[in-house]
């Protein structure tokens, strides 16, 4: 699946919209960044309730495919403008971590 | 060291989260632009944001370097304090001194330097209380 597939799949919603063509063929849930640096496998949706900056350069360096931020987490301003300017696509969602991550798991496995 | 070889530097200045990981962001469009594998540049990237970060959150500042050399890439941390008491302790994972602020950031799971240990060929640091940090890695090509 894609980023754009995902974006087309309506169930989150979309913060910004930045790279689309990235592939996403995992999940990652995590909120504790170094844990996250060095774990996220390639082509990841990653889950998380940090959103600040700190998630936007670990999500550029770690090349993850998109961010979700769960639980209603907003991001703030000066981060948003950090994922406009490094072209990282992020979603919202009022979804608990876990339900998140299993929607992304059925959209990957199920179509 | 002195012949053929690309050196990058950057101002590192404490607390300042906005421009914390562009150094090791910049280092990894250097290295992708050089074509150097991707596994290294994973490693090095990893390896550097853990420390530049480290110097962001714990240090007064500092700078870093970074020597691309045909064999070897060189990533040199150097801040001005306050230092670290115990190298071991803090060597270990799960050891954190982070204030509750920066671990609702995300930060303080104790995990950056094992990080950098795991990722480097060789990792070296030298500090004490009072004497500031330095540290040197090095990632073989
Ligand atoms: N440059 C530095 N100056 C002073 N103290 C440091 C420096 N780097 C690390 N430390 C000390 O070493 C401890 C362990 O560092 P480490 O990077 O492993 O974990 P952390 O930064 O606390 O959490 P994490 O990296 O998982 O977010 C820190 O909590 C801090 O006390
Ligand atoms: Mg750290």
């Amino acid at each position: 699946m894609t980023v754009e597939a995902l974006i087309k799949s309506n169930i989150f919603t979309v913060v910004n919209e930045g790279k689309v063509d990235n592939m996403i063929s995992n999940v990652f849930c995590c909120d504790l960044l170094s844990i996250a640096m060095s774990r996220i496998p390639e082509e990841s949706a990653w889950v998380t309730v940090m959103g600040n900056m700190n998630t936007i350069a670990v999500a550029s360096l770690a090349e993850v495919s998109c961010i979700i931020l769960a639980e209603g987490i907003v991001l703030d301003e000066m981060s948003l403008a950090k994922a406009k300017e490094q072209d990282i696509t992020v979603f919202y969602t009022e979804k608990p971590i876990f339900e998140a991550g299993i929607e992304i798991y059925k959209l990957i496995n199920h179509g | 060291m002195l012949n053929d070889h690309i050196h990058l530097s950057y101002e590192i200045v404490s607390e300042d989260f906005a421009r914390a990981g562009e150094a090791a962001s910049d280092v990894k469009r250097v290295l992708k632009k050089m074509n150097v594998k991707p596994d290294i540049v994973r490693k090095v990237a990893i390896a550097l944001y853990e420390g530049e970060i480290n110097m962001v959150i714990h240090s007064l500042g500092g700078t870093i370097d970074v020597y691309i050399m045909p064999n070897e890439i060189q990533m040199k941390l150097e801040d001005i304090g306050p230092g670290i008491e115990d190298i071991d302790k803090a060597m270990e994972e799960g050891y954190s001194t982070a204030s509750e602020t920066i671990r609702n950031m995300g930060f303080g799971a104790g995990m950056g330097l094992p990080n950098m240990k795991r990722y480097v060929d060789d990792l070296d640091i030298k500090s004490g209380l009072g004497q500031g940090t330095r540290i040197t890695m090095r990632v073989i090509l």
